[in-house]
């Protein structure tokens, strides 16, 4: 194992090499990359002997000599993202394909002239002072191999900055596009949101693959909510069946800060998604949203802390998981509750559709909790199919495998429900249930509240 | 309409029905009265198609056909209808949905045409009308926090816009105040007609004073014990159910013999 580990990092380190002479970056950026190299070199990749790492085993990516994934020699066009967009053709949008910035597919006219829409490739170059006060500022990688691993890689990715009392209406979507191939190559998409006092943002990350190839994506997304600040965001992982991905988003909201966040997994071969979620300005509004389908024999990670670090603070975690075939999900819900977070109120929901006998779930929550007049609920379910409502669906004349399918989307739609953007609700009510009728789109017009 | 031959079935491996035979002919309302536990709702399942119950030996046809070997949907689709004693909640789907996938279910299966969203809801404005339902109900979750009342009356809802050829009614009347309890009858009423045939499942004479039975059967025990008219359900009412056990109970002993 340690043999293992010590040969990869050492391709990391010998690639980290070759990328510093080639690339030059700002003076106040270059000793944070060779730090999160160092730490990456010092830990390696995480075992399942780690507890964080239990369920989910990356030997795989250990094992594998990943090489950087170069702007693609076969030109993406407009063609091959369509399928992963939503609402009108000409929404504003980001579109990197295997980490790089592609202007030429990117829209970034839609929004207002106050909100900052850039790549940061680019801005590392021409303003990186506008950075300084928040990039790798909160994604801490000391202990997170993967973080370190992106922060000293990352080539591009998306900035986004809400200036104080803005309110950007414009939802922004950001394609993290990977084109695979046949010898595998790993990305490291980095985001930046900033939202400032009392300003507001949607956006939502795409992570799509067009071919598969055991490509890797190792991405990182760092969001701040300024006080009085409201970031809607949405994580859609689409990447191929025979993809890695590892996500870690980091939140940070101040005073009477609101984020929400929807994690929504459809694709991948391995995926691990982590959430860290700090509320550490008093009167702080958090959810945590996330659905996900297992399929085939795919692998679904989600990590989950929420760190109540100031009083009078919310937070909810609602995820889902439909699994199928052989999939495997596991879900981990970590909170935190400081000393000084009194009158926290936090609540854990993680509840599971089994839909084969053959597929897996693991859940687990964990509660630390140092302060007093706190409320914390939590809860897991694994369960099936009822077949006291199969009978009563068909009893009233729908056929065996519409009612399952009902039933499935029925488990499914609160979730979906929870997407405000309504185009991409649609998308995604049509992506989960291809193939069944277009009419469902009316369960969730007349749906839950 | 409907012939049930010496029926028995099982939960579990305990035999439950254990050798019901009855006829019921079209324009027929037949009434089963029973005391708990008889197998009264487990006659009603079985007819509707619920896997739980094994049916171990007897048939059931309806007009000819073998009803047992039909998948519930297409006993449903050939016109069988059970408005549950216990109505099943189903979170995440709303009523209005539901009830229009079960209509054009079974239109499919009729090789009739599919009603669209507009004919749909002129003809579900018109069936909640009949019931007295409140159409908001329709907006939520099927049965979701419904209370036990408004159960029953989404149950005769469905009835009525499945229109079914035969309908089985499992206690709808317990847990109905007495105005619903006239609003569900009206609704059944008039949904009576000379194609249709009923089995209305009950405890209490009140629900037949509004809906009148040609027949009344008394099922103890797994079996139909006593059949007569309607008057056989007001001897009911004031004797008991005790008076029919004991003539089963002895019946039983002579069977033995
Ligand atoms: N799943 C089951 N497992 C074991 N026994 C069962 C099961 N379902 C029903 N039974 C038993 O079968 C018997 C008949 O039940 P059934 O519901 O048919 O009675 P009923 O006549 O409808 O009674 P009630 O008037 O209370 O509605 C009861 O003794 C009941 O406990
Ligand atoms: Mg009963």
């Amino acid at each position: 194992m340690a043999v293992i580990t010590e040969k990869n990092s050492n391709h990391y380190v010998a690639e980290f090499e070759r990328l510093e002479k080639t690339s030059a970056g700002p003076t106040w950026f270059n000793p944070v990359r060779k730090a999160a190299l160092a730490h990456f070199a010092e830990q390696g990749f995480p075992t399942t002997r780690h507890e964080e790492w239990r369920y989910t085993n990356v030997a795989p990516l250990a094992r594998t000599t990943f090489r950087s994934a170069a702007p693609t020699a076969v030109p993406v066009d407009l063609d091959a993202i369509r399928p992963f967009l939503f609402g009108d053709a000409d929404s504003t949008r980001l579109v990197f394909v295997n980490g790089h910035y592609v202007p030429e597919l990117s829209i970034a006219t839609g929004v207002p002239a106050k909100v900052t829409l850039a790549n940061l490739a680019e801005l590392l170059e021409t303003e990186p002072d506008t950075l300084r006060p928040h990039l790798a500022r909160y994604a801490g990688f000391e202990t997170q191999p993967f973080i370190a691993l992106n922060t000293a890689f990352f080539q591009d990715g998306a900035f986004i900055h809400v200036p104080r009392g803005f309110v950007c209406e414009t939802p922004i979507h950001v394609v993290y596009l990977s084109t695979g191939g046949p010898e595998p190559v790993v990305s490291h998409p980095r985001t930046l949101i900033v939202a400032e006092e009392a300003s507001q943002v949607t956006v939502v990350e795409t992570y799509a693959g067009l071919n598969g190839g055991g490509y890797w994506t190792n991405a990182v997304t760092e969001i701040v909510a300024g006080d009085a600040g409201v970031v809607d965001h949405y994580r859609l992982n689409r990447e191929h069946d025979d993809a890695y991905h590892i996500g870690a988003v980091r939140t940070q909201q101040g005073g009477h800060g609101t984020v929400t966040s929807h994690g929504l997994t459809l694709g991948g071969g391995l995926t691990r998604n982590e959430i860290h979620s700090v509320m550490n300005g008093e009167g702080g509004d958090l959810d945590l949203n996330g659905l996900y389908i297992g399929r085939g024999s795919r692998h679904i990670d989600n990590h989950l802390r929420v760190e109540h670090a100031a009083p009078h603070c919310d937070s909810r975690e609602y995820y889902k998981g439909i699994l199928e075939d052989s999939s495997h999900g596991v879900f981990t819900g970590r909170i935190v509750v400081h000393k000084d977070a009194q009158k926290t109120d936090a609540k854990q929901t993680n509840m599971n559709l089994l839909l084969s006998g053959n597929a897996q779930v693991d859940t687990k929550p964990q509660l630390e909790i140092f302060a007093d007049d706190v409320k914390c609920t939590h809860g897991a379910t694994i369960g099936q199919i009822e077949e006291s409502e199969m009978f009563y669906l068909r009893s009233r004349g729908i056929p065996e495998k519409e009612a399952r399918d009902l039933l499935v989307y029925a488990f499914a739609s609160e979730s979906i429900a929870r997407v405000k953007i309504a185009p991409l609700r649609e998308a995604l009510q049509r992506l989960l249930f291809t193939g069944a009728n277009e009419d469902r789109l009316l369960i969730e017009e007349a749906s839950n509240p | 309409m409907l012939e049930i031959r010496n029926l028995h079935a099982n939960v579990d491996g305990h035999e439950i029905l254990r050798g019901v035979n009855l006829t019921v002919k079209a324009g027929e309302v037949h009434s089963i009265m029973g005391p708990n536990g008889s197998g009264k709702s487990t006659l009603a399942q079985v007819l509707a198609g619920n896997e739980t119950y094994e049916v171990t030996e007897g048939e059931v046809l309806l007009n000819g056909r073998n009803l047992l070997e039909l998948a519930p949907e297409a006993r449903a689709a050939e016109g069988v209808f059970l408005a549950f004693q216990y109505p099943v909640e189903i979170p995440g789907i709303t009523g209005s949905y539901f009830l229009r996938q079960a209509l054009n279910s079974v239109r499919r299966y009729r090789g009739e045409e599919e009603l669209d969203a507009v004919d749909f809801l002129k003809m579900i404005r018109e069936r909640l009308k009949l019931v007295q339902m409140d159409d908001r109900l329709l907006n939520r979750s099927v049965n979701e926090g419904f209370s036990g009342g408004e159960k029953k009356r989404n149950e005769i809802l469905q009835m009525a816009v499945l229109e079914p050829r035969l309908a089985i009614l499992d206690e709808t009347d317990s847990g109905l105040d007495i105005d619903a309890l006239r609003i569900v009858a009206d609704g059944v009423n008039r949904l009576r007609s000379p194609e249709r045939a009923m089995i209305v499942v009950t405890h209490y004479q009140r629900l037949l004073n509004y809906i009148v039975p040609d027949f009344v059967h008394v099922l103890v025990n797994g079996r139909i014990v006593r059949s007569g008219g309607k008057e056989l359900a007001l001897e009911l009412e004031e004797k008991g159910y005790t008076w029919v056990e004991k003539e089963s109970a002895r019946a039983e002993l002579a069977g033995a013999r």
